[in-house]
């Protein structure tokens, strides 16, 4: 994720509007991926979401002078890309849309952790296997939908706790009980399965056997 | 007193942001230090968080870019002419 720069987009929005157009690729361009990834999140189809991505891009352009500057500027473009994509549902009288809001905190579940007596890390460069992102990805796609949204943001594209609450429209305390339920139930499915990706080190600290 | 292996995972996502307050953290820690089933659910979460955040599990589609800054260019000249 690329960080966002408030004063780089401040006068990139004023110059833009003086005229500029063209700085408008630049401004955009951080926030690509968190547009995307949260509209494939809601529509779960590639080609949609990159359409959609693209109509929030054009609209964040059309409504640049309304952005106040009283939320970040991801954020803002966020809440459009959400917009985007509830209508999108809406428009296709998906019942998703319906699910969407049915869904809530007060569901209780089970987010018992996997029960491990020993972790060995799996790192970064392990990724490199095709197969480890795509077990991810699957973990990450079988979340309920309101955990698949924090994840996506928090996680995945690393925004904090208040940016993510008011992309999503919740409350921050969602966002964190969210969170926890997503991480808990990534861990659980998971945990066993990573384990086959952590490197060989027969013998050290135990773990051989 | 000795906090119980649930009320640690009650509160892990909290702790691996650094969002639970010095007192609990103090508890959490001390638990850790002789429970090895925690340690290796936390071990475990936080080794989930860091590779879902690495940018090679979610990839944009090729060429995503380069269609959307090609689409905006063709907006943002029909911007220019009404």
């Amino acid at each position: 994720m690329a960080a966002s720069n408030p004063e780089f987009e401040t006068d990139c929005i004023r110059r833009i509007l003086a005229g500029e157009k063209h700085l408008f690729h630049a401004l955009i361009e951080p926030c690509e991926r968190a547009i995307y990834f949260l509209l494939l999140s809601l529509l779960r189809n590639e080609a949609e979401a990159e359409d959609a991505a693209q109509d929030t891009a054009i609209k964040v352009y059309l409504n640049l002078k309304s952005f106040r500057g009283d939320s970040q500027f991801r954020t803002w473009v966020l809440s459009i890309a959400r917009n985007e994509g509830l209508g999108r549902l809406r428009k296709a009288g998906s019942r998703r849309e319906d699910s969407l809001d049915a869904e809530t905190d007060e569901q209780t579940g089970d987010y018992t952790p996997a029960i491990l007596t020993s972790w060995r890390e799996v790192p970064s460069a392990a990724l490199e296997q095709k197969e480890l992102g795509a077990l991810l990805r699957q973990a990450i796609d079988g979340l309920p939908e309101i955990y698949r949204n924090v994840v996506l943001l928090r996680d995945i594209e690393e925004m904090d706790v208040r940016e993510t609450a008011a992309a999503l429209g919740v409350s921050e305390g969602a966002v964190k009980v969210r969170l926890h339920r997503a991480r808990a139930l990534l861990q659980r499915s998971l945990a066993p399965r990573l384990k086959g990706f952590a490197p060989k080190r027969k013998g050290l600290f135990g773990w051989g056997a | 007193m000795r906090i119980e292996c649930k009320h640690v995972w009650e509160h892990i996502s909290g702790y691996i942001d650094g969002e639970v307050d010095a007192g609990l953290r103090a508890e959490i820690d001390k638990h850790l230090e002789t429970c090895e089933i925690c340690s290796a659910v936390l071990d475990s979460t936080r080794n989930v968080v860091v590779l879902m955040a690495d940018d090679r599990v979610f990839e944009l589609p090729a060429g995503f870019s380069e269609r959307l800054h090609a689409r905006l260019d063709r907006e943002l000249q029909l911007a220019d002419s009404t």
